[in-house]
């Protein structure tokens, strides 16, 4: 028993103390961290985007090539792996520039969360009732000012939890980053273990971190799912 | 078209894929006439309402607003709306905003008015359905009289020129039916221009100063309540009405 323990130990101190290694944890955290909030923005702003394009133009019936630059991007992006999409845009795209990998990796899963984005805000615009853009319509408002006033907070109310559940998704989608060298808290224990060739701790730290991190999100959500429930007006 | 009319319908036609819901419809709603439309369900008097503030789109026909063809393309229809409110049968009150806010919305942002005004004139309106303690209540928690005068009041705020009322005692439990009705009747006796699709036949002869019988997405009988309820001309008016009187 006593040579198990000094045995983790050890391998604690190697893979975690000697030469500062667990800063490739820490580090690679931040990067993740970094990398998932701000695709989540890109996403959003895109989702909405593109959300609002589709509907205008189901209800509307103008904004036709719009709607078929939105459908393709949908196609694309949902039809083909977020690690595809990483590469093609660090090796094709941005393949003989000089470029920040953590620029990379946002823009790339912005994009690709965008498309479920607008797919989940879409559904939220759906399920408001007609009658309200009705109503807002007969008052005088155009389709955008009763989108925009009426149907829009509403829809927004209904996918609030949908969204958190996309954030939890990304963030362990970010993972891959590894595959374009970005060092993410993946890439870092990943590194670690490299070094000690112990597999068991680094990596199991890395899935404690994300674990940890998932299941904090998760109660957010489920709080404000029951938040939203319960002021239901 | 005397300057008294408010309203002129010519020819409209409106088509759903194969089905016609309004087979060439003309009427004239005039200042301060309380036109009131009755029919069985499918007889297009809905889609006829509808079609007067574009919320459904003519396939053909004119729809003259104060003498301009608001059905025409390229007219800017949100400028005529703001001039014909309109109450649905599912009340439609904006569920995440309080009843104030329902009222002054649109007022706000569309006439510019300021909030004080606008607050000013809904709580005056308020009063006079009865409902000013429910200024902060959410829709959720009136009950369906309530909201239906709500959408009234909400209507009203925006001054308009013709309100629209499309069924609006139909979603409402039986006891509440007398009360919006009784906010219809004032408004009417006001001098209001006010166009009715209703079931409730005893408002319809009451209040109505003239009555459309629609059948099959066409006017079959037209005149003043009385007349035609006591003394229906056409055997298809005659049918309906022994039906629900």
């Amino acid at each position: 028993m006593a040579g198990w323990f000094d045995l983790v130990r050890v391998k604690f101190i190697a893979d975690f103390v000697k030469d500062n290694r667990w800063r490739y944890i820490v580090n690679g955290l931040g990067v993740t961290l970094e990398v998932t909030v701000f695709a989540v923005l890109i996403g959003i702003v895109l989702g909405f985007l593109v959300a609002s394009i589709r509907s205008a133009h189901e209800k509307t019936g103008k904004l036709k090539l719009a709607n078929a630059v939105c459908k393709a991007y949908l196609t694309v992006v949902r039809g083909t792996p977020v690690l595809v999409q990483l590469l093609i845009i660090y090796f094709v795209i941005f393949g003989s520039m000089p470029v920040n990998k953590v620029i990379v990796a946002i823009i790339a899963f912005g994009i690709n969360s965008g498309a479920y984005v607008a797919e989940i805000v879409r559904s939220g615009i759906l399920s408001v009732d007609p009658g309200q853009m009705e109503a807002g319509r007969s008052l005088g408002f155009n389709y955008m000012g009763t989108m925009r006033f009426i149907v829009m907070p509403q829809a927004l109310k209904n996918v609030l939890p949908a969204l958190g559940n996309e954030l939890i998704v990304l963030l362990k989608e970010t993972s891959v980053s590894g595959y374009i060298a970005l060092q993410d808290l993946t890439k870092g224990g990943d590194i670690i273990r490299g070094r000690t060739y112990d597999a068991f701790m680094p990596l199991v730290a890395v899935a404690l971190i994300y674990l940890a991190i998932v299941v904090g999100l998760s109660k957010c959500v489920a709080l404000l799912e029951r938040r939203l429930r319960s002021s239901d007006h | 078209m005397t300057t008294d009319t408010l309203i002129r319908v010519e020819n409209l036609k409106k088509h759903f894929g194969d089905l016609e819901a309004l087979r060439g419809v003309s009427l004239e709603i005039t200042k301060g006439e309380v036109l009131v439309i009755i029919g069985p369900s499918g007889s297009g008097k809905s889609t006829l309402l509808r079609c007067l503030n574009l919320l459904e789109l003519p396939t053909a026909g004119k729809i003259l607003f104060e003498g301009q063809d608001i059905a025409a393309p390229k007219v800017n229809i949100n400028a005529y709306r703001m001039k014909m409110g309109m109450v649905f049968q599912q009340f439609n009150l904006f569920p995440h905003m309080t009843v104030l806010k329902n009222m002054t919305i649109a007022p706000i942002r569309l006439l510019k008015k300021t909030r004080e005004e606008a607050e000013e004139k809904a709580m005056a309106l308020l009063k006079r359905v009865g409902l000013s303690d429910r200024a902060d209540a959410y829709p959720s928690q009136l009950s369906g009289g309530q909201k239906q005068r709500i959408a009234i009041v909400r209507a009203l705020c925006m001054d308009p020129d013709v309100m629209l009322f499309d069924e609006p005692t139909s979603a409402l439990d039986p006891e509440m039916v007398g009360e919006v009705l009784e906010v219809m009747r004032e408004l009417a006796l006001e001098g209001r221009t006010m166009a009715v699709v209703t079931h409730e036949m005893g408002f319809a002869r009451e209040v109505g100063t003239s009555l459309l019988f629609m059948d099959q997405g066409q006017i079959v009988e037209k005149g003043k309540p009385a007349d035609l309820f006591d003394h229906p001309q056409n055997p298809r008016t005659r049918e309906f009405l022994s039906k629900v009187l």
